[in-house]
């Protein structure tokens, strides 16, 4: 690949669409669960059937409110719904109800962590908008079959300004906009089924231009990593075509995420024009004061605050913060723990690493976690309180990992117990002493690094139950008589 | 006894009395439809064994005391409100076939009162017609004389009410589809303030003018059953959130000292020397019942037609895109493609004056020519519904012809869209502005009827129908009813 | 107000509705003269007016968050001209089609 970087630049800016997760759809009371049988999730609504009415649902504009606030945007009030006309077999309507003039989310923005520190990226809007259904293609006969179970189901489209200059930018910013639709429980976040989609507007200048070039969408980019990979094609591609002296054709590719390719979209004989006009079966709808504060009342910790709270708080580093605050659940599971284990230090390294390491090997979330936040905590109050060793509470963290018993319970059935009796550690350290003359003649002659032989000696004995530092103590006493 | 010759409280009374059922009743008006329709071509679909039934049933109420207000009462509806389980076509090719799976809020309140639905009636092909001779199903023919046409769209309505084929009608009224099928029909037809009448299951034609109504033999009569429709629809988003008016109870209360206005635009247009007459004698009339008259100005109120032309063909070019051969309605045969099967749908399933309005309300919204065309459009609106906010500070009602005319005959203007569009001139104001309006019966010539129309201020039907209550207890011009035998 | 015949056959697509090419001359002048109609709206002083898109002066209603639509498949799709598989059925509808 060339090196392109000191003389050119990316201009990028994210479309992207999250499917709300309200029970019924935008304008019809038809569920909106994933994976029914085709088509008996659509209503006469869904399926614009002649003389059917759209009413819109509530708890959108809830959602869209608190999305709003989160990206420290306006709310617009009145906020009106629009008519987006084109064909298509999965659009029922031949138009789509979405929001032009007026979108309900504007002028925001989302700092981003980049290699550089934060970075400010503008989100233009966010407005609300119904979900197309699917045009299935296989074992039809040549034909496609239309299945509008998605059709009506709540999107936000957000966008950002065309700030964004590099692949990872774009990856950051997005796993930012997913952390806080996670937070605000507005949307699952999944992009494998589709409840969050990316489309990339790409275009390239040379550095020190001012002037924006030719655009490309990239459509269909379906994962964090083929966000990236498809928007460095993107990039690189452009970059060549300039170099070679062509010219960029405005035009919406897709990308291919197993040849790691974009390739244009077929076009149509006509220009695309959308005909937006005013959605004459709803009214523009004013969003009352009280509304807003009633629903800015449930708005929960966003990412960035928690992080800050749990350097504060906590004491953790900044690194740690920013790991837990990042998933919502991962935040809570942490917050838990601590509340058990009272020592929040100990409880994030133990997220972090053995947790962590289980969840990752067994491909489960933390919601799936086979130990429980209590369980941790009293695992990890065992240690601070001298019952358990280190040593001895991975073993029980994975014999908690594979039963249903509790943390006392291994403890007790299994005497697991630490060995913190003065006494009782001296007579094991004597026992090794006295079996192990040759060694003892060796280290008093100057090997000093045998005491580590002697202290393993000790654990082994006790069955890695003795207080290691007690161990240490008395037995440096008694090898230096 | 020619029961078809008593207005619905006279028949409500009759079945409550026991005079007669309404089977008999429902039974006299399918006779009459099995004996004129096939000439007036006023209904398209005769729904005669679920009307017995219904009837039937009705007459068990009355026996066992549970009957509801408006039972037995037999009613047609206009072919634009879905029906569940029968025919509902919109008076198109493109729906000649589709079963709605449900029902209209206007069928089920009515349904809910006890009224037996005898068919449904002919109309303009999706409502876009001032003639009723756009119909996939064939022209509607004017019971005063046949060569002649019943206006439209709701002309299915008014020619079989107008031919005493039913007691009562459904109509709708987007730019003066009740109106003025009503005036060249000699009926009392009422369009109420936009959002009295639920438009769910009310198939679109365009949505910020659409409004459901009624045609009657008399003003008491649509005030009875126009109630019954009223009312909120939680599933009419622009359906307003009021109770059902009561707009029987003052009916009969004089008129005395109230204001009517005469726009003075309307009476600056020529019009036939009988149009003037007739509108004369009845401002006569209303001086008599103790109405003052005073001319007032509506500045912009001629624009109404382009707004009109624009606004609802944009609105129409969105609705319509629905019918396109994938989920229910007519599909072209083999299409080689998904837009083979798109163009050729449309084509084929709609009729030229759809087409028409579909291109023009396509071309009005494209890039370009939204500003000057839609955006305009909207504008004016404005300025229209202003002029009305105006005048109604100072008067009651606006008084004004509905028609320009009375009927003109089958294919005059079939081939001048213009020439057709002006038959709604008076009427179409009301629809920009989302005002009240009715048509009564006041006057004639050469053997057709002629419409008067009063424009009310928003939500003030009761006050409509009471002035014109008034005028018919002192004229007989609603009383008059063609001679089909 | 003149139409060309490319600026025509634009609309028709946008409308997806097929034309004839030997009906694009009597089309085009119906069309005209309805367009011929608006140019009488030139003329009203606008500036500072607002558009009217709703006769109502109200603001939105809403309605709960609450599924209340059963499963109506069999009877939705009785009106289908092609259905199979509870799917309706349409000419390949090609992937990747702007």
């Amino acid at each position: 690949m060339k090196n392109y970087a000191d003389n050119w630049e990316a201009v990028i800016g994210l479309e992207i669409h999250v499917q709300l997760s309200t029970k019924s759809k935008l304008f019809s009371g038809a569920s909106t669960n994933f994976g029914a049988l085709p088509n008996t999730q659509a209503c006469n609504i869904d399926l614009a059937m002649p003389g059917v009415l759209p009413v819109l649902n509530e708890e959108v504009l809830r959602m869209a409110i608190k999305l709003g606030k989160a990206l420290n945007a306006d709310i617009n009030s009145p906020t009106s719904f629009a008519r987006k006309n084109y064909f298509y077999p999965d659009s029922p309507k031949g138009y789509q109800i979405s929001q032009m003039d007026k979108p309900i989310v504007e002028s925001g923005y989302l700092d981003i962590d980049t290699e550089n520190g934060v970075k400010r990226i503008g989100v233009t809007r966010a407005h609300l908008e119904e979900d197309a259904g699917k045009s299935l293609h296989d074992d039809f006969d040549g034909q496609s079959g239309i299945d509008l179970n998605r059709a009506g189901t709540p999107l936000l489209e957000i966008v950002s300004e065309p700030e964004i200059n590099t692949p990872q930018e774009a990856v950051a910013y997005l796993k930012s906009i997913h952390s806080i639709i996670r937070y605000l429980e507005i949307s699952d976040g999944n992009m494998a089924e589709g409840s969050m989609r990316c489309d990339a507007n790409v275009s390239v200048r040379k550095k020190g231009d001012t002037k924006l070039g030719t655009r490309t969408e990239t459509k269909n980019v379906n994962s964090f990593r083929f966000v990236e990979k498809a928007i460095q094609y993107e990039i690189d591609r452009q970059i060549n075509e300039l170099e070679s002296g062509n010219q960029i054709t405005q035009e919406t590719r897709l990308y291919d995420s197993q040849a790691n390719t974009t390739r244009p979209m077929r076009s149509k004989e006509f220009a695309n024009d959308y005909r937006y006009f005013p959605e004459p079966d709803l009214l523009p709808i004013n969003l009352e004061k009280e509304f807003i504060e009633e629903v800015m009342a449930t708005m929960p910790e966003m990412p960035t605050q928690k992080k800050i709270r749990f350097v504060s708080e906590f004491n953790l580093s900044e690194y740690d913060a920013d790991l837990l605050a990042a998933d919502k659940d991962l935040a809570n599971f942490f917050e838990a723990v601590v509340k058990v284990s009272n020592s929040p230090k100990l409880s994030a390294n133990w997220i972090m690493g053995e947790l962590s390491a289980e969840l990752n090997n067994e491909n489960l979330s933390i919601n799936e976690s086979k130990i429980n936040s209590n369980q941790l905590g009293q695992l990890i109050l065992r240690i601070e309180d001298g019952t358990i060793s280190g040593k001895i509470a991975k073993e029980i963290f994975e014999k908690l990992w594979s039963s249903d018993k509790e943390v006392d319970e291994i403890i007790q059935g299994e005497g697991l117990e630490q060995v913190t009796d003065d006494k009782e550690i001296e007579s094991m350290i004597d026992e090794v002493i006295n079996n192990n003359p040759e060694q003892l003649e060796q280290y008093r002659s100057g090997k000093d690094r045998l005491f580590g032989f002697f202290v393993g000696q000790v654990m082994k004995a006790s069955q890695g139950k003795a207080n290691p530092k007690q161990v240490n103590d008395i037995l440096r006493k008694k090898l230096e008589k | 006894m020619d029961l078809h010759k008593l207005y619905l409280s006279e028949q409500l009374e009759g079945i409550k009395s026991g005079k007669f059922s309404s089977t008999e009743l429902t039974t006299h008006y399918l006779e009459r439809i099995s004996k004129f329709d096939e000439d007036l071509n006023s209904f398209i679909t005769v729904t005669e064994d679920q009307a017995i039934a219904k009837a039937k049933k009705s007459d068990e109420r009355y026996k066992n005391n549970t009957n509801l207000p408006l039972d037995g009462l037999p009613i047609a509806h206009k072919d634009i409100f879905c029906t569940k389980d029968v025919l509902t076509t919109c008076g198109s090719k493109m729906l000649s076939n589709f079963e709605a799976p449900y029902s209209s809020t206007v069928f089920e309140k009515l349904d809910n009162e006890g009224m037996v639905m005898l068919g449904k009636t002919n109309m303009d092909e999706f409502a876009m017609g001032s003639s009723n001779e756009t119909s996939y199903f064939g022209p509607v023919k004017n019971p005063w004389n046949t060569e002649y046409v019943p206006g439209g769209s709701s002309g299915g309505s008014a020619s079989c009410v107008s031919a005493e084929l039913a007691p009562v009608a459904t109509a709708t009224d987007t730019g003066g589809s009740i109106r003025q099928p009503a005036s060249l029909c000699g009926l009392t037809g009422i369009k109420p303030t936009y959002g009295r009448v639920s438009r769910y299951g009310m198939i679109a034609f365009a949505s910020s003018l659409d409004q459901g109504g009624v045609v009657a033999r008399s003003a008491a009569d649509a005030a009875l059953i126009l109630e019954a429709m009223c009312g909120h629809d939680p599933k009419d988003s622009t359906s307003l959130n009021l109770e059902r008016p009561d707009l029987t109870t003052n009916l009969n209360n004089p008129i005395k000292g109230m204001k009517i206005g005469l726009p003075k635009e309307f009476f600056e247009k020529e019009m036939p020397s009988y149009v003037e007459k007739s509108i004369e004698d009845a401002i006569s009339i209303y001086k008599d019942l103790g109405a003052e008259i005073v001319e007032v100005s509506l500045p912009n109120i001629n624009l109404s037609l382009p707004i009109y032309y624009i606004i609802a063909p944009a609105e129409c070019s969105a609705n319509l895109s629905r019918y396109d051969g994938v989920r229910y309605g007519y599909r072209c045969e083999d299409p080689k493609d998904i837009e083979d099967l798109y163009m050729r749908t449309r084509e084929e399933g709609f009729g030229n004056e759809v087409k028409r309005r579909i291109l023009i309300g396509t071309y009005a919204l494209s890039a370009g020519y939204y500003d000057a065309y839609y955006l305009k459009a909207q504008k004016c609106r404005q300025l229209v519904a202003n002029d009305f906010k105006e005048v109604f500070k100072n008067i009651d009602v606006l008084l004004s012809p509905t028609t320009p005319g009375t009927s003109f005959k089958a294919g005059e203007k079939t081939n001048d869209p213009i020439a057709m569009y002006l038959q709604d001139i008076f009427t179409i104001p009301a629809n920009l502005a989302g005002l009240p309006g009715l048509s009564i019966p006041c006057g004639e010539n050469a053997g057709l009827p002629l419409g008067l129309q009063l424009v009310g201020n928003s939500l003030e039907e009761d006050k409509l129908l009471q002035f014109a209550h008034s005028y018919q207890l002192n004229t007989d011009w609603h009383s008059k009813m063609p001679d089909i035998s | 107000m003149a139409l060309s015949d490319q600026e025509l056959k634009e609309i028709a697509y946008l409308a997806r509705i097929n034309v004839k090419e030997d009906s694009l001359p009597s089309l085009k002048k119906e069309l005209e003269d309805i367009l011929g109609l608006f140019e009488e709206l030139n003329a009203a002083e606008t500036s500072e007016i607002s558009a009217m898109s709703h006769p109502l002066d109200l603001s939105q209603p809403t309605r709960q968050d609450e599924v209340t639509e059963e499963n109506l498949r069999e009877e939705l799709l009785k009106n289908a001209p092609s259905v199979q598989s509870g799917l309706f059925l349409v000419p390949k509808v090609i992937e990747g089609e702007e």
